[in-house]
């Protein structure tokens, strides 16, 4: 435990140094531009468009500046763990934030949006039209790492396939992307025939990507939480980004970049 | 300017901060690692698939540079034509060019929609999300090091032993394989290390261009990151190994050349 701990102040040394929210920021004074008050956010790589514009907006008003760090939810939460202390953490499941608060290390995770899965393929000339049609011998699939969140969620999928059908789908993964943004990027390169990716990532990518609808049965809940970290010297900012999300500019962000509404309890 | 004692210590303190602040982190992940996890991962298949595999690639990687980037470099170095700063400068691209934009570059490139994705096609040659892929991502990274490490021992080499060969009537070739590559071996082992242990450690451009697939695609730095978030002290198992496993190519091929980076000053 002691040694996870030395690693893990060495991790946060490297990636907060550079920041304290609400401190005086006196000692980067050298830098001309202090930006003493900036909050961190790390947030899972389908939320990009949406909360870059929303960070840009909150800037714009005079809210003070916001930093994200974007990646695969479950490697952003592996660095909290390890000590790395961003202000709020949104993830594209509630299992990681759940598990953080149950260690003590985030407060409780709140649902702000909802997302959908869809089998993606890339835009020009493809072979697929179902999810049927994946089983095809010779076909190249890329997924999702079973640890981040888009994985996990296209394994559920697949799972409800009839098995003759899910073994055949799986014996064509060809790549494990470690963050959804990975696969993304395979499909608008045309290096695999097909992939899962939720459906803001086939509006992100500009045409590039056709999205095939996949049927209501098969469909996941995708739920996006998000929780202050303890700790934060910026509970009041951070508080106030979350606040958006539910109910302000956040929420037009987040609807404007394809999000859906929280599921409904 | 005569050495003063205090610019020593200055010295001293300066190279003492280097040394800490490089190690200090591969000692954490033995620190991190106990013999016995050590041992376990190496028992997991994740683990064992992305060893072979990264010793399988990185093993054809650097063959291929060598056989290639040997003779390039002797022409570099042997030869002067015009542009030859331009090449020079072209082929240590890569080694400043970040890994992800090697990867997108590979995939412009060699890609199914890249400039030459066509020509692969009708060749039956597929690259990306395969083992093949991965070999490309190697050498494209690590062929810089084996070029420039080359050049340098070849440029080394004295002229009048070049010119002794060749008025002795042994063709270009013959004094390429005889005398220079045997005079220059010292070099072309450091080059070929250096090559070998970034080969090794390759990580975005090999994510990018060829994917992470257990067996086929994942070598062991994308094995240590997929593992980051689930595993960490397999991730970290799997850490201390690949140290271990560079810090030993690199060590034995520096024996191997008659300790030409180790040993310079005792020579």
């Amino acid at each position: 435990m002691n040694e996870r701990r030395l690693l893990g102040s060495m991790l946060a040394a490297c990636v907060i140094g550079l920041s304290a929210c609400g401190g005086s920021g006196g000692s980067g004074s050298a830098s001309g531009d202090s930006r003493g008050g900036s909050l961190i956010v790390a947030a899972a790589a389908s939320l990009q468009s949406a909360f870059s514009r929303y960070g840009g907006q909150l800037a714009n008003a005079g809210q003070g500046p916001v930093r994200f760090s974007f990646a695969g939810s479950d490697q952003l939460a592996a660095q909290i763990e390890l000590g790395v202390k961003p202000d709020l953490f949104a993830s594209a499941n509630l299992k990681l934030p759940n598990q953080l608060y149950a260690k003590g290390l985030v407060e409780k995770p709140v649902v702000f949006a909802s997302n959908r899965l869809v089998l993606a393929v890339p835009a020009g000339a493809s072979k697929i039209n179902s999810i049927a049609e994946l089983a095809k011998p010779g076909l190249t699939l890329a997924i999702g790492s079973q640890t981040v969140p888009i994985g996990s969620y296209t394994r559920t999928v697949l799972s409800r396939l009839p098995p003759s059908l899910e073994k055949a789908v799986i014996a064509n993964v060809r790549d494990e992307e470690p963050e959804v943004t990975g696969i993304v990027g395979k499909l608008t390169e045309g290096a695999v025939d097909a992939g899962f990716i939720y459906a803001t990532d086939v509006q992100a990518a500009g045409g590039k990507i056709k999205a095939i609808r996949l049927p209501d049965a098969l469909q996941p809940e995708v739920a996006y939480g998000v929780a202050i970290v303890r700790g934060t010297s910026c509970q009041t900012q951070a508080q106030a980004f979350v606040q958006g999300l539910l109910h302000g500019p956040g929420q037009r962000d987040l609807l404007q970049a394809g999000l859906l509404p929280p599921p409904a309890r | 300017m005569k050495r003063t004692p205090r610019f020593g210590v200055l010295l001293g303190i300066a190279l003492a901060i280097a040394l800490s602040f490089l190690v200090l982190p591969v000692v954490a992940i033995f620190l991190n690692t106990g013999p016995g996890q050590l041992i376990a991962s190496l028992g997991e298949p994740t683990a064992t698939d992305a060893l072979r595999l990264s010793l399988e690639t990185s093993m054809i990687a650097v063959a291929m540079i060598v056989l290639v980037g040997t003779p390039a470099a002797f022409l570099l170095a042997t030869r002067t034509f015009p542009g030859k700063a331009v090449v020079e400068t072209l082929l240590e691209l890569p080694l400043v060019l970040p890994p992800a934009v090697a990867g997108i570059g590979l995939l412009a490139a060699l890609g199914p929609e890249g400039i030459l994705g066509g020509v692969l096609r009708d060749a039956h040659i597929a690259l990306v999300v395969q083992t093949a892929g991965v070999v490309v991502a190697l050498t494209f990274v690590a062929a810089p090091f084996h070029l420039r490490q080359a050049q340098s021992a070849f440029g080394a080499v004295e002229t009048s032993l070049l010119d002794a060969s060749r008025t002795l009537g042994v063709g270009e070739a013959g004094t390429f394989l005889k005398v220079a590559v045997p005079v220059a071996l010292p070099g072309l082992m450091a080059g070929l290390a250096l090559a070998w242990g970034r080969a090794l450690g390759e990580f975005g451009a090999t994510l990018i261009f060829a994917g992470s697939y257990q067996g086929i695609t994942q070598t062991a730095p994308l094995a240590i990151y997929g593992q980051f978030s689930s595993n960490l002290p397999g991730a970290l198992a799997l850490a201390a190994v690949l140290v271990a496993v560079s810090a030993a190519l690199l060590l034995s091929v520096k024996i191997l050349s008659g300790s030409a980076v180790l040993g310079n000053a005792a020579r």
